[in-house]
């Protein structure tokens, strides 16, 4: 069963500075894959060039066996890759409705899809579906982070690629990510996720990659690894 | 000057300055709808298109022919609003597209380069004459001492018509959702699927026409020649960076209150002298207001 | 520089200014005084690159330093008779340095786009000013003055004629661009040069930037002036003109075609487009700016470093 998403040996630059050097990864349909590391060894940058966002200038990435490296992150939305970046990046002055209908309004989709799509995002997110009007700028950090993935989901990507969602939140809501996670998994979508938060991560992927400085350094089933392993510890630790 | 304001008001009668008041209002409009289009296009693609005055030119010079071949204002008006929004696009996709990600600088040298082109297309194609667009309707009523021409007030009717069939296109509707989406954050849009290659030809597009219909509904006001679109781009800048880079809104406020200003200027100075009032304005909003005079203080 | 550039780096110049200092000799009229004009219209350019290239601020104002340059010029020519060439280099540059210090202030107030639309509405500030006072500008048509003779007073006083008028200018324009060559590869134009790549980093580490944009600014406005100075006296006219904005394009031009932070780049890039100009003016007549224009966007697109852009590095160090 080739992987649906397979990152092969990629390589990027920002101006004259080696950000990755040669990352390969891959993630199978429905899989939930962890990307670990310390801040700044190319995590994001590694879902950015997936995303088409950052070009790699040697390498390739394959979505279903297909290689997509250089197609223009527009289609790549549309062929069903999601992304909800760090920072997540929520359209400020758009309402909260309009946000998620820049990735309702899609070619091929009826009116009837829509209104469900907006009705299972609303029930996951009752927050959304009260603050439908407000402008996206003026709800809370944690909020924000529901609007960013649940925009995401209007896609109805078969991969959410998503960064660091629990950065800056407050443990409640960091649970409600946790519980996110896991109603992407359970819709099907398989999720690449790159986190700063070990046991968070462990606890949800089937999979581990851990980065460091541009390479994936190791590679492991999630339930082998424990919070406390010296491998953790080398690459994460403190 | 060392007249106290007062006198100085009192030696213009009311009628004048109201007067004055009208017809500061209708050249507002008209700014305002080339502004819109520059400050659109600044908004989702950082660019200072140097060209739209020539755009506006080139749409009073379709206006003039298709007059000329159908007798028909109106006609002439829409004729020359797409003619121009292909033109828009088709400069873009060949000159700007392929400058997006470089330094802000090439992009207003290249339309710098598309304006000198454009201008000396339009005195090749047309001459050095002055072409003169016929008003659909001429007639006058009473304002106060003078006959004022109708069709002054119909320019601004419809400016404020286009402008706010703009702004409801903006507002509504999913293209509309699609530009500003790509105004915030391109990138994210992109993320979003929206084609953003194609919403930037087609913003662009649309800031050319409406800078034509400015044109074509000014024409008959001045005389249509190769060099109008100088005058136009200079005080479109002005109102853009009053009004805030970007900011719809503002710069139709921005339009009006330049508007208003140059033509009560216009009272003491000669026209020619009224634009250093815009100058001014321009250059202490910049040092005081650089975000804009109409926008709310940044936090 | 290792010696073997050196040795060619001058070599090179010697060559050119030789080249330039028989070309009269040789040339007819017509192109003799194209000549000079395009080396002042290089200096003019050269002028603005210490702004675009070196600090890296865009200025769309220099038609002021240089119209101002040229009507300070026809003043000194006009009021004092007889017309003194040195005070009409005095005069011309002291109204050109009024202006600059106006857009030295608002060059620390100001970034990027902001600072050249400025720049640009300060052209036409002036543009209307001088078109419309016409008591003492002349208004629309100018000022005509007769030309100075190339004087050292109480020594000899010659008459200009076309070879030494353009000997004189080449006099000053290259000792302009030597002194300017000078300063940019000095500590002051290593900062200046350090603004341009890292303005915040360079604030960082300590150095007072406004002081050196003001500076930069004066420079660039001094040696704008010179220019105007020199038009003014090879062509005996000014004009309001020279002061619209369409002129500080035009110099903008020069320096992205010939290449930006080179210095002579920008003198090659008024040659080049000058020599266009007049070569598609012979077979289009009426409408040659249009290739030209067309010419001058394919290159901002395709090369935008210039014709000399190549060489910046080389040329620099």
């Amino acid at each position: 069963m080739e992987p649906l998403v397979k990152v092969e040996d990629i390589h990027t630059y920002y101006g004259k500075s080696h950000t990755l050097h040669g990352v390969s990864l891959e993630v199978g349909r429905g899989e939930v894959v962890g990307l670990l590391g310390r801040n700044g060894v190319g995590k994001s940058t590694t879902l950015k060039a997936i995303m088409g966002i950052v070009r790699p200038s040697q390498g390739d990435v394959l979505f279903e066996g297909r290689p997509i490296t250089h197609l223009p992150t527009h289609r790549l939305a549309r062929l069903g890759i999601g992304y909800v970046p760090e920072d997540r990046r929520v359209f400020r002055l758009l309402t909260v409705m309009e946000n998620l209908r820049t990735g309702l309004d899609r070619h091929g989709v009826t009116d009837a899809r829509k209104k469900q799509l907006l009705e299972k995002v609303y029930n996951y997110f009752p927050v959304l579906a009260e603050r439908r009007n407000q402008a996206g700028g003026t709800l809370s950090g944690g909020e924000q982070q529901m609007l960013a993935i649940a925009r995401a989901m209007m896609l109805e990507p078969k991969i959410v690629l998503l960064d660091e969602p629990t950065e800056g939140l407050m443990p409640r809501m960091v649970s409600q990510i946790r519980q996110i996670i896991d109603v992407l998994h359970r819709e099907g979508a398989a999720i690449l996720l790159v986190e700063q938060n070990v046991p968070l991560t462990l606890e949800a992927s089937q999979r581990i990659y851990i980065m460091e400085k541009g390479v994936v350094r190791h590679h492991a089933v999630a339930s082998e690894l424990r919070v406390s392993d010296a491998v953790i510890h080398q690459y994460l630790g403190v | 000057m060392g007249i106290p304001l007062e006198q100085l008001l009192q030696a213009i009668p009311l009628e004048q300055l109201l007067i004055q008041t009208v017809n500061g209002i209708v050249t507002g409009m008209i700014l305002a709808l080339v502004a819109s289009g520059l400050t659109l296009i600044f908004g989702i693609m950082d660019v200072v298109n140097f060209a739209h005055g020539e755009l506006f030119m080139l749409g009073a010079y379709v206006g003039v022919i298709t007059l000329a071949a159908t007798g028909n204002f109106w006609v002439a008006l829409i004729v020359a609003t797409l003619t121009i929004a292909l033109l828009g696009a088709a400069i873009y996709v060949t000159t700007l597209r392929p400058l997006l990600g470089r330094d802000p600088l090439t992009t207003i040298l290249a339309t710098f380069g598309i304006s000198l082109v454009l201008q000396n297309y339009a005195l090749w194609q047309f001459g050095p004459v002055a072409r003169k667009i016929q008003e659909p309707f001429t007639g006058h009523f009473t304002l106060f001492y003078l006959d004022y021409p109708w069709y002054r007030l119909v320019i601004a009717l419809l400016s404020a018509a286009i402008i706010g069939a703009l702004w409801l296109f903006l507002k509504f509707g999913t293209y509309g959702i699609w530009i500003r989406a790509t105004t915030q954050d391109r990138v994210m849009a992109q993320a979003m699927g929206i084609p953003v290659p194609s919403v930037l030809t087609v913003v662009f597009a649309i800031g050319a026409g409406l800078a034509a219909a400015s044109g074509v509904l000014f024409g008959p006001l001045v005389g249509v020649n190769h060099a109008m679109g100088l005058d136009w781009v200079l005080k479109a800048f002005i109102v853009v960076v009053v009004g805030g880079m970007g900011n719809l809104g503002g710069s139709i406020a921005a339009s009006i209150f330049i508007g208003l200003l140059e033509s009560y200027a216009s009272l003491w100075v000669s026209p020619a002298q009224a634009v250093i009032v815009s100058f001014v304005v321009l250059i202490l909003t910049l040092l005081f207001r650089p975000t804009g005079l109409f926008v709310p203080t940044p936090k | 520089m290792s010696a073997r550039r050196v040795v060619v780096y001058w070599t090179a110049f010697s060559v050119i200014l030789a080249l330039l200092i028989v070309a009269p000799l040789v040339l007819p009229e017509f192109w003799r005084r194209f000549l000079t004009e395009i080396l002042i219209w290089g200096l003019l350019a050269m002028s603005s690159d210490i702004l675009i290239g070196y600090v890296g601020m865009v200025s769309f104002g220099h038609s002021a330093f240089f119209g101002l340059g040229m009507y300070g010029a026809a003043a000194a020519l006009l009021l004092v008779k007889p017309p003194d060439l040195w005070l009409a280099i005095l005069y011309g540059l002291i109204a050109a340095a009024g202006v600059a210090a106006f857009v030295a202030y608002f060059a620390t107030r100001l970034r990027d786009i902001y600072f050249a639309i400025t720049t640009l509405i300060f052209s036409q500030i002036f543009y209307v000013i001088i078109f419309t006072w016409t008591e003492v500008t002349g208004g629309e048509n100018g000022l005509t003055f007769s030309r100075p003779a190339l004087a050292i007073p109480g020594l000899f006083s010659v008459p200009f004629t076309s070879e030494t008028l353009h000997w004189f200018v080449l006099a000053v324009v290259t000792a302009s661009y030597l002194a300017l060559r000078r300063i940019t590869q000095s500590p002051f134009g290593m900062v200046l040069q350090s603004i341009r790549e890292n303005e915040a980093r360079t604030r960082a580490i300590g150095y007072p930037i406004e002081r050196y944009k003001i500076a930069a600014v004066m420079l660039s406005g001094l040696f704008a002036g010179l220019a105007g100075v020199l038009y003014a006296i090879q062509n005996r006219f000014a004009a309001p003109d020279f002061v619209f904005f369409l002129i500080s394009g035009e110099v903008v031009i020069f320096n992205v075609i010939g290449g930006i932070g080179t210095l002579v780049g920008p003198i090659v890039g008024a040659a080049f487009f000058l020599l266009l100009r007049e070569g598609f003016s012979r077979f289009f007549t009426e409408y040659y700016l249009i290739p030209v224009g067309l010419i001058f966007i394919a290159m901002v697109i395709f090369m935008p470093q210039g014709l000399l852009g190549f060489m910046r590095r080389w040329l620099n160090q």
